[in-house]
């Protein structure tokens, strides 16, 4: 129950935290909000097959509880995808800044917030 | 085993092995490259065609990879629908390579023709896969390939609208996982054909995670199909894409209504117990709204190739309005449509393409410019493809929207259905007479732009409005294959029966 409930709860966050960050209006933030809701995404799937502690994936004649091997190929091939997307968006996004000069998602002029001084920098 | 039991397998390995070869060839023989390209699109026609062949007679054939058994192993299923929409990717891929290698606009990167091979693998492979995990891996493989290929030719705007649209497919994809975590979570296999047999038996305190799960997948693929609440990522992209290759995509959100066809009768039909037909309701509304969307972008577009990308999401808000009647008759209506659809939107995104290279600083906006070369011609391509588009005779947009029209009248909302087809297409064609009349009719003053060196580039969009006139030509034929389709999508037993006797055998 205990290990339920804290992967449960640590994918919550993940997922919180993830979507509040790609719902911001920089692609730097946006990218990671992405890449922690993959996070959770990867450990949702995990969890899929059960949480078994101590327990191999693979037959053995000394054994006679294992833990679903199947989950743990999905995760793999879940990881290696979100991986290369993850290094595909970090370089369209920075791309995308050197070219335009704004970070925005939206792209132009838009002035996001004068956090970090860019939009005044791109101004002149 | 024969060769034509390895049939359902070539057409993800013929682009397979292209792209590496095109690209190989591409740095010292530019020519070689493209006659790849060329040569493994006629063959993936010609094995689309061929499984089509098989499949006409009403047999499935699954293939089994590496001969693993079916709920274990990975089985790709060559059935009507399938082998339907790979003769189409097949068509339309020769289309939009032929206008790419005509315009030069594969000159403009170096990997287009790798990236295209690449991009239609991930298409064959949606379409023929029987399992949904192996699903998700194709439409990343096409989703990888179409960013490549959406920002071929580089360029501030394209980039921008790049971010946008990866930002929202990774979405897209970490929804997918978690409802594909969900479902193997229940059932225990990811198997289409076994889970469809399996959801029916889990027990009735999980029913609300199956439903939800059910409605999580579906909306994934509402997102690629663009359908309304999900809809605001595909004019901004196609808009801006290479022509060439938005005519391409113009199959892209066919995918999702393709999954939504192949899914939601085989998991979440008749036998799925509390959710059969979870995502049902849902998606009439949805697609009255998206065709509302659609062709009122239609009648306020500034460009041509605006115009074409709010004809997209009009279409598939029509063909979902037929394909959520989920009844044998309004499936195959939709799915004649679908073909049209597919074909009408590409010669639209063709044509404005071909408008904008003769306009010069003008491009295809829907402003009256000064007259251009071959502007009678042009304009009656304009026309022939709008007439395809909103579905006026004698093109097969009528037979399609007739046909619709004719299914969904049996079903209960029918009412909405009529009226929302009946006066979008209403819309439709005066938002096409309105860009029609500023750009063909009406001149401005000025130095006509210089005529383009040759006339060829008018080859490639005069081959996909044949292929429409083709259609309602042989629309007898066409709308027989679709009904076929349809019944056999919506009897799931008979393809459960192939893929599992292929993993027993």
């Amino acid at each position: 129950m205990t290990y339920e409930f804290l992967v449960a709860s640590a994918i919550g966050v993940l997922v919180a935290g993830g979507i509040y960050l790609a719902l911001r209006a920089r692609t730097f933030q946006v990218v990671l909000g992405l890449t922690l809701i993959s996070y959770a995404v990867n450990l949702f799937l995990f969890a899929s097959g059960r949480l078994v502690i101590g327990r191999p994936p693979i037959w053995d004649k000394a054994v006679s509880q294992y833990t679903d091997p199947l989950p743990q190929a999905l995760v793999l091939t879940a990881i290696v995808i979100t991986f290369g997307m993850t290094a595909f968006v970090v370089i369209l996004s920075l791309r995308s800044f050197l070219e335009t000069g704004s970070d925005h998602v939206d792209g132009d002029k838009v002035p996001c917030d004068a956090q970090d001084g860019l939009a005044e920098d791109a101004a002149p | 085993m024969s060769l034509a039991a390895y049939l359902p397998i070539l057409p993800v390995i013929i682009p397979a092995l292209a792209a590496p070869c095109a690209l190989l060839a591409m740095r010292r023989r530019r020519l070689l490259g493209v006659g790849i390209g060329f040569a493994s699109c006629l063959a993936l026609l010609v094995c689309g065609l061929a499984l089509m062949a098989q499949a006409d007679g009403g047999t499935i054939s699954a293939y089994a990879l590496g001969e693993w058994p079916a709920p274990f192993g990975i089985v790709l299923v060559a059935d009507r629908l399938a082998a339907m929409m790979l003769v189409l990717t097949a068509v339309l891929a020769l289309i939009a390579l032929t206008h790419a290698v005509v315009t030069h606009a594969d000159r403009k990167g170096w990997h287009f023709h790798p990236l295209f091979q690449f991009q239609l693998m991930g298409l064959n492979g949606a379409f023929l896969t029987g399992d949904l995990f192996n699903l998700f891996v194709f439409f990343e493989v096409l989703l990888i390939a179409s960013y490549g290929l959406m920002l071929h030719g580089q360029g501030p705007a394209r980039l921008k609208a790049g971010v946008q649209y990866v930002v929202v497919n990774l979405v897209g994809s970490s929804l997918f996982l978690i409802a594909l975590g969900m479902l193997y979570a229940l059932t225990g296999t990811l198997n289409m054909a076994d889970m469809g047999l399996r959801v029916a038996a889990i027990a009735p305190a999980d029913q609300g995670l199956l439903r939800i799960a059910a409605l999580l997948l579906v909306s994934v693929f509402a997102l690629k199909a663009a359908v309304a609440p999900l809809h605001l990522w595909l004019v901004r992209t196609y808009a801006v894409s290479t022509p060439a290759v938005a005519a391409l995509f113009a199959i892209m959100t066919k995918v999702g209504v393709y999954s939504i066809i192949r899914v939601v009768p085989q998991v979440f039909g008749e036998g799925a117990g509390a959710a059969a037909w979870v995502p049902a309701p849902y998606l009439l509304p949805a697609a009255l709204v998206s065709a509302c969307i659609g062709f009122a972008g239609v009648f306020v577009a500034r460009s041509l190739s605006e115009q074409a990308s709010y004809a997209v999401i009009g279409s598939t808000g029509t063909l979902l309005i037929a394909v959520a009647g989920w009844s044998g008759e309004s499936l195959g209506a939709g799915l004649y449509y679908l073909v049209h659809s597919t074909l009408a939107a590409a010669a639209l995104f063709l044509v404005a393409d071909v408008v904008a290279r003769r306009r010069g600083a003008y491009a295809d906006n829907a402003s009256p410019g000064p007259a251009f070369a071959q502007r009678g011609v042009i304009a009656l391509m304009f026309m022939a493809a709008a007439i395809a588009a909103t579905g006026l005779p004698p093109l097969s947009g009528f037979i399609g929207k007739l046909l619709i029209l004719k299914s969904v009248a049996a079903l209960p909302d029918w009412g909405w259905a009529w009226g929302v087809i009946l006066s979008t297409t209403l819309i439709g064609v005066i938002g096409f007479a309105r860009v029609g009349s500023a750009v063909f009719w009406k001149s401005s003053e000025g130095e006509a732009p210089p005529a383009p060196a040759s006339r060829a580039d008018l080859v490639a969009p005069l081959l996909a409005l044949a292929l429409l006139a083709a259609l309602s030509a042989g629309a007898g034929w066409a709308s027989g294959y679709a009904n076929a389709t349809a019944a056999q999508v919506l009897d799931p037993a008979q393809s459960a029966a192939v893929v599992l006797e292929e993993g027993a055998r």
